[in-house]
């Protein structure tokens, strides 16, 4: 504090007028709002934390709030007077009070200082200042315009006192929290039956590969809600635009699509790329059973028996599996060598060779083209091959220690008769 | 027992000698081959040549063994070298470097990492292991931080 | 004749005809216990063979936290017959602490520790306690997961000890954790320091019971014992002892070679089930069933007093069991030791189970 008030000093007054001059000249209006969030006197937080009950709730609330911390407080939403201690005057609607915004203003109300660039510059310069545009594009916001009340609104998500910046575990919008924030319209049957929209996308969200990488991996960069459909833009992404949402992410996977045959085909047939075979809030760790012709196999709802793409998947699920049983093989053989007491540690660590060929084929197959995955294969199959085969030797290492002992043992045993008799030649009668 | 006669005797001795001689001839020999130093010299790994200088041109990467781990030794575009743990932190593939992004590369999701290891795109949940490298004479060797 | 001069001219230097003098003279009694008199000869052959395969590891492995674990291995994969000689260390030791025990117990059952013998069982059991020494820095040597943490909670419980257990645990550690500085001070107790105080104190056990004989159990004291040569005859049959224990040692080394585990990590949670060796397990067991608190005392501290002062105890039972040092039969000390061993027996077994 102290040094800070020395720091202060030294700059020289002119420059300091200069500055203030400047400041309130861009701000104009807005410079009015920053000096009084400046200033000490503020009978809104006096009085509330005196009162009982809902009354004193936002006063508590705004102590966690991160407007609070930068310095503002009630009266720069509110409106009113917060330098007077009389209830009346400190509360005037001439004044601009309002006690309760309405829900229409609240994307206005808080874009008042969140779309002002110049503004949020000087608070947190790296933020975007488009939400609001933002939000008008989004269904919740088009709705809104239209006069709907009960869609969401900053407020809905974000909460009004006690705002947390986003990077706050307890932020409703923390990557944690944001498919519960959005579940508690989403998930709920009656408020979504007014849209006709399902409402059961959280629950098979949370059966997801992404809900176990976030939730149980606590891997903050995992997809909840917002990372497909936006978050303050929020619509369903359409059939056109999914392989480009999933792509972000599974960037290999959705070049290697867009390259591919059925590129051309899903679109034809107006079908949603990624979505068609993986699903969408649902998308399950894949599994080798979805190539191929199986039961599982997605590929079979287009391509009928005998068709060359029904051959393709054929030939890329054999060869898939190939690798994956070559690699179990020949895990199952170093870990029944390693249980004997045999050092195989060198041998496994070959194998990950073959574990990541198995990986990057099963990635391959979405270039729909069984050449690509052979190429990948066939390695990973020498190398697996080549880990039976030290597990193998070990085991026969192991055996041939086994028949070592077993001579010596018998050796050592006729050495120990051998002594007995000298025994008996010493000890017998003479 | 019928009394030991002189030849049984005889026998007794000479097997025995032989056998005790060859007891001790089956211990000493395992004993003698432990203490040849074997092929491969080094039981290591706090450290390793990771390759020679003149190997590599910048900009490009090679793998080598870390112990029981693949490592990923690279020479940056500006001629430094770098080492890291080549394991992606994804999901175990090797990792490459990738000249034409000046990036290291996962082949299986596209994770991307940065030449100081930080995952910088794709799935990698957290940065490659870095390692520490020094030139001694032509060799480069790589140690664990 | 040249046979003869040879020998005259060591046994001006060495006096080895006395030797030769005293080996003619050496007896042996034979009874119905004679084969208890084995297991001393048994565990010196043992030690032997930890001395020699103790040495030889010497050559490959490496003290420290960063290349200890890795040495092994390079022993066990690398390295011919490293293997072998890493299994035999390790079965060879645990074999060498039965035999100890057995040897232990048969002394005290015998009342071996009669007078003039008291000071042989002193060392004896002072033997026993480099033995434990031996084979607790021994564990942590190949720096695995389970070596780790047994070796954490061990000298975890020797902080326990009253008065100077901070002190111990920080002598034992090397500092306040387990680290490599741990690992470096195990490996110098374990290869130099015990090494030297037991070549001291078994010369002295050897030299004794070389000094006093055999020992007699009272109740064939008096009677007309038969006696037999300890050279060749005693010799011999600790030889065909020992034959079989070679073969024992390759049986239980080639078809289990001692396992490797995982390298340790410090940062690691500790594995379920965590227990030390089996002959620490009797210990391990009764610290496990204290209650937490014995009146104003920690249970773990009581426990570990109470074992301090058994083992006090133990190495002074000469000088306590009056009876049998005065030729009677002393039926307290006979029933403490039936109960001790069943004790050892119980705990080990639950311990195990548990």
């Amino acid at each position: 504090m102290r040094r800070e008030r020395r720091k202060r000093r030294r700059i020289p007054r002119s420059r300091l007028w200069g500055g203030f001059a400047l400041v309130s000249l861009v701000l104009g209006g807005l410079g009015a709002t920053v000096a009084r969030a400046q200033q000490k006197k503020d009978s809104c937080l006096e009085c509330h934390a005196a009162l009982e009950g809902p009354l004193a709730d936002p006063v508590t609330l705004m102590k966690e709030d991160i407007h609070r911390a930068r310095g503002f407080s009630c009266a720069d939403c509110h409106g009113g007077d917060p330098t007077s201690d009389d209830p009346l005057a400190a509360m005037d609607p001439r004044k601009g009070f309002v006690a309760r915004p309405p829900h229409r203003a609240i994307p206005a109300l808080c874009g008042r200082c969140h779309s002002d660039a110049e503004f949020m510059k000087r608070y947190h310069p790296a933020l975007r200042v488009d939400q609001e545009r933002e939000y008008f594009t989004s269904v919740h916001g088009k709705r809104l315009r239209a006069g709907d009340t009960r869609v969401a609104t900053c407020t809905s998500c974000h909460g009004a006192h006690g705002i947390r910046s986003v990077q706050h575990p307890l932020s409703p919008v923390y990557p944690l929290n944001v498919a519960e924030t959005c579940a508690r319209c989403h998930a709920d049957a009656e408020y979504m039956a007014a849209y006709r929209l399902p409402h059961d996308q959280y629950n098979r969200y949370r059966r997801s590969a992404h809900a176990r990488a976030l939730y149980d991996r606590q891997d903050l960069s995992a997809p909840t809600c917002n990372d497909c459909h936006g978050n303050h833009g929020a619509v369903p992404p359409g059939i056109a635009s999914v392989a480009h949402v999933c792509g972000q992410c599974h960037v290999r996977q959705s070049a290697l699509f867009r390259a591919s045959p059925h590129k051309a085909a899903f679109d034809a047939m107006q079908l949603a790329e990624c979505v068609y075979c993986h699903g969408n809030h649902d998308v399950l760790p894949p599994t080798d059973e979805m190539i191929g012709t199986g039961e599982k196999s997605v590929c079979v709802s287009c391509h009928p028996p005998g068709d060359a793409g029904y051959q393709a998947a054929e030939r890329m699920r054999a060869l898939i599996d190939d690798l994956s049983r070559e690699l179990e093989r020949a895990q199952a053989i170093l870990d029944r060598a390693e249980r004997a007491g045999m050092e195989v540690s060198r041998a496994k660590f070959e194998l990950s060779e073959a574990r990541d060929a198995l990986t990057h084929a099963r990635v391959l197959i979405h270039a729909f083209s069984v050449k690509e995955v052979e190429n990948v294969i066939r390695p990973g199959l020498e190398v697996a091959r080549r880990g039976y085969q030290a597990g193998e030797r070990a085991l026969a290492e192991l055996n041939y220690r086994r028949k070592g002992l077993a001579v010596s043992l018998l050796f050592l045993l006729f050495l120990a008769a051998l002594l007995y008799l000298k025994l008996r030649e010493i000890e017998g009668p003479k | 027992m019928s009394p030991w006669s002189e030849q049984r005797r005889k026998l007794l001795n000479i097997l025995l000698g032989t056998s005790v001689g060859a007891t001790l001839v089956a211990i000493l020999y395992p004993i003698l081959k432990f203490m040849i130093p074997p092929e491969v010299i080094e039981a290591t790994q706090t450290s390793v040549v990771a390759g020679r200088v003149n190997e590599l041109p910048p900009n490009s990467g090679k793998i080598f063994k870390f112990g029981n781990k693949p490592g990923l030794l690279v020479r940056t575009p500006t001629g430094e070298y770098k080492a890291f743990s080549a394991v992606c932190t994804h999901l175990d593939c090797i990792v490459q470097y990738r000249p034409d992004l000046r990036l290291i590369w996962c082949a299986c999701h596209n994770g991307q990492y940065n030449l100081s290891g930080k995952n910088i795109a794709g799935p990698p949940p957290r940065p490659l292991e870095e390692y520490a490298v020094n030139i001694r004479g032509e060799e480069i060797v790589v140690s664990k931080m | 004749m040249r046979v003869e001069t040879w020998r005259s001219w060591l046994d001006e230097r060495l006096g080895t005809e006395a030797i030769r003098e005293f080996l003619r003279r050496k007896e042996v009694p034979i009874h119905r216990h004679t084969i208890w008199y084995y297991f001393g000869g048994m565990t010196l052959f043992l030690f032997v063979v930890q001395v020699v395969t103790g040495a030889l590891l010497l050559l490959y492995y490496r003290p420290s936290a960063e290349a200890a674990f890795e040495s092994v291995q390079f022993i066990m994969t690398e390295v011919e017959f490293g293997w072998l000689i890493r299994s035999i260390h390790s079965w060879s030791a645990n074999l060498m602490i039965a035999t100890l025990f057995i040897h232990m117990f048969s002394a005290y059952f015998m009342k071996a520790y009669r007078p003039p013998r008291e000071l042989t069982w002193v060392s004896g059991t002072l033997l026993l306690v480099l033995a434990l020494a031996f084979g607790f820095s021994g564990y942590l040597l190949p720096w695995n997961k389970l070596a780790f943490f047994a070796t954490k909670v061990g000298t975890d419980i020797a902080g326990d000890v009253p008065l100077i257990g901070p002190f111990l645990l920080r002598f034992l550690r090397g500092g306040e954790e387990v680290t490599g500085a741990t690992l470096t001070r195990f490996f110098g107790f374990h290869v130099a320091i015990l090494p030297g105080v037991t070549t001291i104190v078994l010369t002295l056990h050897l030299i004794l019971v070389q000094k006093h004989g055999m020992s007699i159990p009272p109740s064939l004291e008096g009677a007309r014992v038969r006696t037999m040569k300890f050279f060749p005859n005693f010799l011999l049959r600790d030889l065909i002892g020992w034959v079989l224990a070679i073969g024992a040692l390759a049986a239980l080394a080639a078809p289990f070679p001692w396992g490797l585990g995982e390298k340790a990590d410090p940062f690691a949670p500790a594995p379920a089930g965590i227990k030390p060796e089996w002959y620490f397990l009797f210990l391990f067991q009764t610290l496990r069933l204290l209650p937490a608190r014995v009146g104003i005392f920690e249970g773990e501290v009581v426990g570990v007093t109470l074992f301090l002062l058994g083992a006090l105890f133990w190495m002074l039972v000469p000088f306590l069991d009056q009876p049998a040092s005065r030729g009677w039969r002393s039926r307290f000390f006979t029933g403490l030791g039936v109960f001790i061993v069943l004790y050892i027996a119980v705990m080990t077994i639950w311990g195990y189970l548990a």
